[in-house]
C-alpha cells in the first residue's frame, strides 16, 4: 500500500470533502423547506391538493436518484432552445446546479414521505384540545401539529440525512469533484485505486458516524419531557 | 410524437430491463443469504461472531454504495495483484461488471437485511421455541420447522423495502459499464441526442418495476399472513 499517496492527495480529499458536506447542507436545508408545504398538500382532503404531491413524491421516491440526476444534467440539453430563451440556460449547464436541483426534490420527496407519516400520527386528542381552545386551522398547524410532528419524524429524518450524505457520491458521475471524485481522479492518474476509494470510504464513515451522534444528540434533547420523571 | 420517438432503441432498453432485473435478484439473493448468516452472529453468543456481524453492519451502513463498487470493481483486484506481488506470485484478475455487480450490492444490502432478519428473528415468540425444544427437537430441527417458517411473516415488510432500494441501486452498476437498463438508456441518448426522452423512459421503467414489486409484496404478505387469525 503507497500510504505516501494517500498523505500526499490528502489536501484535494479535503477540499472534495467540503463540496460533499457543502451540497449536502443546501440540499437539506431547501429539500426540507419544500417538503413542508408537500407533506401538508399530501394530508389535504382536497383532490386537487393531494394528488399533484403525490405524483411528485411517488416518482422521486419510485426512480433511481442516478437516473434523475441525468434526467436534470443531462436531459435539461434536449430542450436547450427553450431554456435560453428563458434565460435558464447558464444554469442548466452548470453540473454543481443540476446537482443541487436535483437532490432538493429528491430529499423534499422522502422528507414529505417522513412528515406525512408523522403528521397523521399526531394524537388526535392534541388537536382535538387545540380545536376546543378556538384555534383555527392555521394556528393549530403552527403550535400543535407540526411542532409534534418534527419531534416525531426526528429518528426517520436522520437516516434520511445519511442517505442524502452518501447519495452525494453520486456527482462525481457528472464531474463534480466531491470526495469520491477526488478518490476516483487521483486513482485513474495513479493506478492506486484501493489506497484512494478505501480512503474514502473512511472520510466517509468518519463523516456518518460524527453526524448520527449529532443527530442523536438533537433527538435526546427534543424527547427531553419524556424524561421528566427520571433523576 | 417527436419526443418519444425512440429511434429503433426501444429493444436496447427492454434488454436493458433484463439485466437490471437479473442483477436485481441475483444481489438479493447473496443479501438473503449473507443477511441470514449476520443476523445468526448478532444473535449469537460467541464473541467472535458478533464482533463480525456488528463491523459488517456499520461499514457497510456508513460507506455509500459508488464507493463500495469502485472499491470492489477496481480496488480488489489491484489489492490481490499487489499482495501477491509481495509474496513474489503474478495474479492478474478481472472482475467482471456483471459478478462485481451481484457481489457488491448482494454484500452491501446484506448489511441492511441483517437488521430485517434480526428484528424478525427476535420476534418470533419464545414460547414456540421452548415448546419445540420441549418435544424434543434439537436446535437446528427447531430452527429449521418452527422458527424459519414463522420469521417470514415479520421479516418480510423489511426483505420487500431492501428489494426496493436495491433495485434502484442497481443503475449505479452501469458506471462500470455493465448493459443495464441505465447504461443502455445512456448509450441510445449519446447516438439519437435525445436524453431527456431516453432518462424519462428508463425512469418509468423503474416505476414500473417499483409498482409491480409492490404487488407482489402484497401477495406475499398475505401469504405469510395465512395463519393469522383476522377479525
Amino acid at each position: 500500500m503507497d500510504t505516501n499517496l494517500i498523505w500526499q492527495s490528502l489536501p484535494q480529499l479535503f477540499s472534495g470533502l467540503m463540496i460533499t458536506i457543502q451540497i449536502t447542507g443546501i440540499s437539506l436545508v431547501i429539500g426540507l423547506l419544500l417538503a413542508v408545504p408537500v407533506a401538508l398538500m399530501r394530508v389535504s382532503k382536497s383532490k386537487i391538493l393531494w394528488m399533484p404531491s403525490y405524483a411528485f413524491m411517488f416518482y422521486f421516491r419510485g426512480t433511481p436518484l442516478l437516473v434523475q440526476i441525468f434526467l436534470v444534467y443531462y436531459g435539461s440539453g434536449q430542450f436547450q432552445e427553450i431554456l435560453s430563451d428563458m434565460g435558464l440556460w447558464v444554469f442548466f449547464r452548470e453540473a454543481y446546479f443540476c446537482a443541487v436541483l436535483t437532490f432538493i426534490l429528491n430529499t423534499a420527496a422522502y422528507t414529505a414521505e417522513i412528515l406525512r407519516g408523522a403528521i397523521q400520527a399526531v394524537p388526535f386528542g392534541e388537536i382535538e384540545a387545540g380545536l376546543s381552545c378556538g384555534m383555527s386551522k392555521a394556528t393549530l398547524y403552527r403550535r400543535i401539529i407540526l411542532p409534534k410532528a418534527f419531534r416525531l419524524a426526528w429518528p426517520a429524518y436522520t437516516n434520511e440525512v445519511i442517505f442524502l450524505l452518501q447519495a452525494t457520491s453520486l456527482i462525481s458521475i457528472i464531474t463534480l469533484m466531491d470526495i469520491t471524485g477526488v478518490a476516483r481522479f487521483v486513482a485513474a492518474q495513479t493506478f492506486a485505486f484501493y489506497e484512494l476509494f478505501l480512503t474514502a470510504a473512511v472520510f466517509y464513515l468518519i463523516l456518518v458516524y460524527g453526524l448520527l451522534f449529532v443527530f442523536k444528540k438533537i433527538e435526546y434533547r427534543l424527547s427531553a419531557h419524556l424524561r421528566a420523571g427520571e433523576s | 410524437m417527436e419526443l418519444f420517438d425512440l429511434n429503433g432503441y426501444g429493444w436496447l432498453l427492454w434488454k436493458g430491463v433484463r439485466l437490471t432485473l437479473l442483477v436485481g435478484m441475483g444481489a438479493m439473493g447473496v443479501a438473503m443469504v449473507l443477511g441470514l448468516i449476520s443476523s445468526w452472529g448478532k444473535l449469537s453468543s460467541s464473541r467472535l461472531a458478533l464482533g463480525f456481524a456488528n463491523t459488517y453492519t456499520t461499514v457497510v451502513r456508513g460507506v455509500p454504495e459508488l464507493v463500495m463498487i469502485l472499491l470492489v470493481y477496481y480496488g480488489v483486484p489491484t489489492l490481490i495483484q499487489d499482495l501477491s506481488a509481495s509474496f513474489g506470485y503474478s495474479v492478474t484478475i478481472n472482475l467482471d461488471p456483471f459478478t462485481a455487480g451481484v457481489v457488491t450490492l448482494g454484500f452491501i444490502y446484506g448489511a441492511f437485511s441483517t437488521e430485517v432478519f434480526r428484528g424478525a428473528l427476535l420476534a418470533v415468540p419464545k414460547g414456540q421455541i421452548e415448546a419445540a425444544r420441549a418435544v424434543g427437537m434439537g436446535k437446528i430441527l427447531a430452527f429449521r420447522r418452527i422458527i424459519f417458517p414463522q420469521m417470514w411473516r415479520f421479516a418480510l415488510p423489511g426483505i420487500g423495502n431492501v428489494w426496493m432500494v436495491l433495485i434502484k441501486a442497481t443503475s449505479l452498476i452501469s458506471i462500470i459499464q455493465l448493459p443495464e437498463l441505465m447504461r443502455n438508456a445512456d448509450i441510445a441518448s449519446r447516438a439519437t441526442q435525445k436524453p431527456f426522452t431516453f432518462f424519462i423512459i428508463a425512469s418509468f421503467f423503474y416505476l414500473g418495476i417499483t409498482i409491480i414489486s409492490n404487488l407482489i409484496q402484497k401477495k406475499a404478505e398475505n401469504w405469510a399472513d395465512r395463519g393469522v387469525r383476522r377479525i
